[in-house]
């Protein structure tokens, strides 16, 4: 059994990692919106992996979509912390979906596009944290 | 009061994540450049080279300030040169250099087309530069490249050798450049459509497309 003490912390770092992700997601959607991935001024392979068709569904960039994503994941882990035993669910399945859209990233960085994003590797970096997380977090409630 | 305590610090979160990409998009927007009538590229004087392309009574004049280094600029050569045949007569293309400091071969490949310029082979070197970027961009020694490329568009190339150190060279890249630096120029592509620099987030080819149609239908033949 974990305690309810060692649950709220275990819970905290996961939700303060996904902060850290959310801080990532949420400049280069702005990034993204001011059209500074469209120019030249940051590193060849920034504009390669997002200035490609891959970045973005139609106007929406895909960070929004990570930004959302790690909002949610932060949300749970908070609520799990403090003692909502349906969040930790939830938190599990949203990391999870996060870890195999980030493999589906790395994939079309690695083999597709060839070229890798420093902000992109932070938010896989991320996601495999959180990941490491879940599978260590005591399934005991 | 432990019990609303989440929802309190997902709100606060939620709060602050909404006001510093607020804050952090309006710190970011580039400002919109205009171009005067008197710094428009038709009216400039002294070393500044003026590399155009199409008819000079077009009604709309898209012009360029690009680095021959930058890759959202190689992207959009091909697009642009297309736009240029199917707007034919009614947009003319004016390229500028504006190579940037972090490309390490940026100004040497300027340099490079203002040579092949004074043979009166500039948009050639242009679009070669450009189609092959990624060779010349990776390369320890671009200038063996560039002669070859001289070679291959039938240019002098002892000539073009002496052209490419030159300070008539070197003074027209640099007068481009200050003169893209007074307009606020800061990255590249930098494009001013009818003296209006287009948003950035318009910079590729579908959404300059729509720019070009719109402006062309905007001005009708007289």
């Amino acid at each position: 059994m974990i305690g309810s003490r060692a649950r709220s912390i275990f819970y905290t770092i996961a939700a303060l990692i996904s902060l850290a992700g959310l801080a990532d997601a949420t400049y280069l959607t702005v990034q993204f919106l001011t059209g500074e991935t469209a120019l030249c001024g940051g590193s060849p392979d920034c504009f390669k992996v997002l200035g490609s068709a891959y970045a973005h569904m139609g106007r929406i960039p895909v960070a929004g979509f990570g930004a959302i994503a790690y909002f949610s994941a932060f949300s749970f882990a908070t609520f799990t912390a403090f003692g909502y035993a349906r969040a930790r669910r939830l938190f599990v399945w949203i990391v999870w979906a996060m870890f195999l859209v980030t493999l589906w990233f790395l994939f079309v960085q690695a083999f597709l596009l060839h070229a890798f994003c420093r902000y992109c590797l932070f938010s896989a970096a991320i996601v495999f944290l959180l990941t490491g997380l879940v599978v260590a977090s005591p399934a005991s409630e | 009061m432990r019990r609303f305590l989440p929802f309190v610090i997902v709100g606060a979160v939620a709060i602050l994540t909404l006001g510093s990409a607020v804050a952090l998009y309006r710190a970011k927007r580039p400002p919109v450049l205009t171009m005067s009538g008197d710094r428009a590229a038709a009216g400039k004087e002294g070393n500044e080279s003026i590399h155009v392309r199409g008819r000079a009574d077009a009604p709309v004049t898209l012009e360029e300030f690009g680095d021959f280094q930058c890759p959202p600029c190689g992207a959009l050569a091909g697009p642009i040169k297309q736009l240029e045949k199917d707007y034919d007569p009614r947009l003319r293309v004016i390229f500028h250099h504006f190579p940037l400091i972090t490309h390490q071969h940026a100004r040497e490949a300027a340099c490079a087309a203002e040579a092949a310029g004074l043979q009166n082979h500039f948009w050639e070197m242009h679009d070669l530069l450009y189609r092959e970027q990624s060779v010349w961009s990776k390369a320890a020694d671009v200038r063996t490249l560039f002669n070859s490329y001289a070679g291959m568009l039938g240019l002098n190339v002892d000539r073009f050798k002496k052209d490419i150190d030159s300070d008539k060279a070197k003074e027209r890249v640099t007068a481009d450049q200050k003169h893209g630096a007074a307009l606020g120029v800061q990255n590249t592509p930098t494009i001013f459509l009818n003296n209006r620099a287009l948003d950035p987030t318009d910079l590729n080819p579908g959404n300059l497309r729509a720019a070009v149609e719109a402006a062309v239908k905007a001005k009708p033949p007289s």
